[in-house]
């Protein structure tokens, strides 16, 4: 078995060839991906940075003027930053609670068939492409906005009327794109709690919703947190469907008001090549991965250290 | 799957043939006229990239068609990003021509961009269909885009909110509109929307929208309004009785002599009997040359 | 009937409005998400016809159709397939047979993770600017496939990785046994046996595809002419719109029947994909209980 395997195939010269060949062909594809994601961050810390230096830190993240093409250029997105942060924060006060209700329908409380039926209508969905929602978005949610807008800013003098394209479409919006998501996942966690734990507290004395909420939906967190995780992600990532639901003026996130997400003004601003104002894109995209790395970082750390307070 | 490829391919060159089949009547003693000027070597073949104005989307797909058509060896594709976009893509060598609907800025002269005008388009600005006014005064114009009249009411219309739709900031568009009524820096847009045609849509449904498109995308979804009592058609354009119209350029890095064979030959059919019809038919202005 | 819990018997009202939110929940949910289909069908499907599926949007011959759009698609899907597929099962390969845990494969696990979390748009800005720019590639066809690939790469590895793991160590140890190598064992043991597993996330890979857009709009561009005889290997220098990248450009221009007709033909095709994974996995399953 050492030195002459009695081989099935070729030589045993040959096959050292090739199982070396195969063997560095792996490696390489490998590291494809390292290089891949070393690249995108590299490429962007080095296209984003310079901006930060050259317009200054503190008027680029902090300054709310965005007028880059006025004589005299102004690169403050501190409005898109927030509109990102507040509009993915709403889009997940409003997703996540219904999804993990949803999710503990399907499981737990649905009859069997009903169950049967909806589980993979919302497998589906996590499957359609996001532009779908944003058209419904501007058939349906923009025109209703604009009858509230109207109806409630009917005496505003201050007020700009933008036709119904505003944070609360785009929160919307982003809310239904998460919920696919959210419900897939929570319900496999809710569905992987073992029966004995449920069965104890039953025993014990729970009613089911006590069940429910004391007993599987703990068991189940780190399974609701990766939803959550997930949900986030989208929901920050999220530009074509609410780049036309949202407007597109740079303004202070208020519900009724046309804004710009950092997705969003990417996507408005891809075309320009003038120098200042594509390094500035780059640190608007710079932003959004700081964003979400740290999103990922903290909510894996609470995710360990509930882990750890369990055992 | 490798069947289900091979087979819709195929199937889209059959479709593809056929589609080739079926041309304008009028296009065929134009067509004559063309093999006689290009009977000079073999034929052209290659391709051709465009990026830039979004108004003139139509010019450049029609253009784009018929070149191919004269030319089956040849691919002539458009992106449409804007204006500047368009131009800072030529300057940088991404593509061969740059198509901005504005005159250029001295800078992107400065760079190397010559300025080729193919055509005058008229900007026209456009309400819903359900708006009363009808016409407005440069002035009502002016004080609408700078936020000082913010009711329909004040101008005779209904008690609507006025909602101000503009262009992104590197719109050819925009630029031509805010230089001819001398307020740049100085608008407040409600919305910013991406391209001619976006406007178009958000203002057909938005009561009580107004906004600034390119002539030959106004359709029966929108009203055009008369400014200072001119319609905006393409004979009042052409007297210079209408105020708001702007070139068509077609940008190249470099006199057009300088660009290749390809780049030549579009230009000279652009400039041709062949590309005035084409424009005039879209509902623009020939540039007399 | 005297109530044997333990719990505080005031705990009952609370829970009929408990019990009220779930149930409202979830038809919030299931209407929503059965409106929407049910929507984009109703609307769309009046717009889909033999002549939509089949001409190409013109504006010298008036016709309109996304025949152009679809042969984009393939094209894209089958380029990203090409350089994806192989690298991702390679990767997997790499990860589960050849290399020793350690810090190498966690970084490895790591980055492939993060590049799965990046928003696609950022994935488009870098395509942009990296393969259409620098590379000189500009809007084509091939730059959005290498950027797409960039984006499904994780996908198909883990997937690949997963089907790789439910692969009985017997096997392996059987084909080593009997004096194969390494690379043989793989090519004729494990992978077919893994196939079912890895045809999955190439499947769930091209749902994805297909439903992207950001990350295509500045790299594949927005082309919608069918390639002319000849020039089929050339259409991928050159620029080509997907559905998705059809369906958002006519849903900016107001041209909701088109943008309609597409989002029906997205969601069949979504559809489609669904089924093929569903009865993939099943087959897996089954073959697995062996």
């Amino acid at each position: 078995m050492k030195n002459n395997p009695i081989s099935i195939i070729g030589s045993r010269k040959t096959k050292q060839i090739s199982e070396t060949i195969a063997h560095k062909i792996f490696v390489i594809c490998a590291f494809f991906a390292v290089l891949s994601v070393a690249s995108i961050t590299v490429y962007m810390i080095i296209n984003g940075t310079p901006a930060l230096t050259k317009v200054g830190i503190l008027e680029l993240l902090f300054g709310s003027d965005w007028s880059p093409t006025a004589a005299n250029p102004g690169y403050g997105i501190l409005y898109v930053i927030l509109t990102s942060i507040i509009g993915t924060a709403f889009a997940i006060l409003i997703g996540v609670p219904i999804g993990v209700l949803t999710a503990v329908f399907l499981s737990d409380v649905a009859p069997k068939k009903l169950a049967a039926i909806v589980k993979p209508a919302v497998e589906l969905l996590a499957g359609i492409p996001s532009v779908i929602y944003g058209l419904l978005g501007i058939m349906i949610l923009n025109p209703l906005m604009y009858r509230l807008e109207l109806a409630i800013f009917k005496d505003s003098a201050t007020h700009q009327f933008t036709g119904g394209s505003n944070l609360i479409s785009a929160v919307l919006v982003l809310a239904v794109m998460i919920l696919p998501t959210v419900i897939n996942i929570s319900e496999a966690s809710l569905r992987a709690v073992p029966e004995h734990l449920k069965a104890a507290s039953l025993a014990v004395g729970a009613s089911k919703i006590q069940t429910i909420f004391k007993v599987q939906i703990p068991a189940a967190k780190s399974g609701i947190i990766t939803a959550v995780v997930l949900g986030v992600g989208r929901a920050i990532g999220e530009a074509m469907a609410i780049s036309l639901v949202a407007g597109s003026a740079v303004n202070f996130p208020l519900p009724f008001n046309s804004v710009r997400f950092l997705t969003t003004a990417i996507v408005s601003e891809m075309g320009y090549a003038a120098d200042t104002h594509r390094e500035v894109l780059f640190t608007i995209g710079l932003v959004l991965f700081a964003f979400i790395m740290i999103i990922n970082i903290i909510l894996t750390r609470i995710l360990k250290k509930g882990n750890k307070n369990d055992d | 799957m490798a069947l289900c490829l091979t087979a819709v391919l195929t199937f889209g060159l059959a479709a593809c043939s056929t589609n080739t089949g079926s041309t304008l009547p009028s296009k065929s003693t134009t067509q004559t006229t063309q093999s006689t000027i290009q009977t000079s070597g073999a034929a052209l073949s290659g391709k051709i990239t465009m990026a830039g104005s979004t108004s003139m989307e139509k010019l450049s797909n029609a253009l784009a068609e018929a070149f191919m058509e004269e030319n089956r060896g040849v691919t002539v594709t458009a992106e449409f990003t804007g204006s500047s976009a368009g131009i800072e893509s030529l300057l940088a060598g991404s593509v061969d021509i740059g198509n901005a609907s504005r005159k250029l800025k001295n800078s992107e002269a400065g760079s190397g961009a010559v300025e080729n005008i193919v055509a005058i388009d008229g900007i026209a600005v456009v309400v819903n269909p359900n708006n009363s006014v009808q016409d407005l005064t440069q002035e009502q114009l002016t004080s609408i885009y700078k936020g000082e009249i913010t009711n329909w009411s004040e101008l005779g219309g209904s008690d609507e909110p006025i909602v101000v739709v503009g262009r992104e900031a590197g719109s050819g568009t925009r630029g031509a509109f805010e230089e001819i009524l001398k307020i740049q820096d100085a608008c407040k847009y409600a919305l910013e929307l991406d391209s001619t045609g976006t406007v178009v849509a958000k203002v057909a449904s938005t009561a009580g929208a107004i906004g600034y498109v390119s002539l030959d995308m106004v359709d029966d979804t929108v009203t055009a309004l008369k400014l200072d009592g001119v319609e905006a058609a393409a004979g009042q354009i052409k007297a210079g009785d209408y105020f708001l119209a702007r070139p068509f350029v077609m940008a190249t890095k470099g006199e057009i002599s300088e660009q290749s064979e390809l780049v030549q030959a579009i230009f000279e059919y652009i400039y041709s009997d062949a590309g005035t019809e084409l424009i005039e038919s879209i509902g623009l202005i020939a540039y007399e040359k | 009937m005297t109530d044997l819990s333990i719990m505080k018997k005031n705990k009952r009202i609370p829970e009929q409005l408990v019990y009220l939110l779930i149930y409202t929940s979830a038809a919030i949910s299931v209407l929503l998400l059965a409106g929407i289909i049910g929507y984009v069908f109703i609307k769309g499907i009046g717009a889909v016809n033999w002549g939509f599926l089949t001409n190409v949007t013109s504006v010298l011959k008036g016709t309109t159709g996304i025949a152009g759009n679809i042969v984009n698609t393939l094209y894209i899907i089958s380029i990203t397939l090409l350089i994806a597929a192989p690298a991702g099962i390679g990767s997997a390969i790499y990860l589960n047979e050849y290399a020793k845990p350690g810090k190498l494969v966690r970084l490895i696990e790591f980055t492939t993770e993060t590049l799965a979390g990046i928003p696609s748009i950022l994935f488009g800005l870098f395509g942009m600017v990296f393969f259409g720019t620098t590379l000189g590639l500009g809007y084509s066809i091939l730059t959005g496939s290498l950027t797409l690939t960039l984006m499904i790469l994780p996908l198909i590895t883990r997937n690949t990785q997963e089907a790789l793991k439910t692969v009985p160590e017997s096997y392996r140890n059987g084909a080593l046994g009997l004096g194969t190598t390494k690379w043989y064992m793989i090519r004729t043991i494990l992978l077919p046996s893994a196939m079912p597993g890895i045809i999955t996330g190439i499947i769930l890979a091209v749902g994805r595809i297909v439903g992207e857009s950001a990350a295509l709009l500045f790299t594949a561009g927005s082309g919608y002419y069918l390639p002319q005889s000849g020039q089929l290997i050339h259409k991928i220098f050159e620029s080509g719109g997907t559905l998705s990248v059809q369906l958002y450009l006519s849903m900016s221009k107001g041209q909701y029947d088109i943008a309609f007709g597409i989002a029906a033909v997205l969601l069949m095709i979504v559809l489609i994909i669904n089924f093929m994974t569903k009865l993939l996995s099943r087959k897996f399953d089954v073959s697995r209980k062996k």
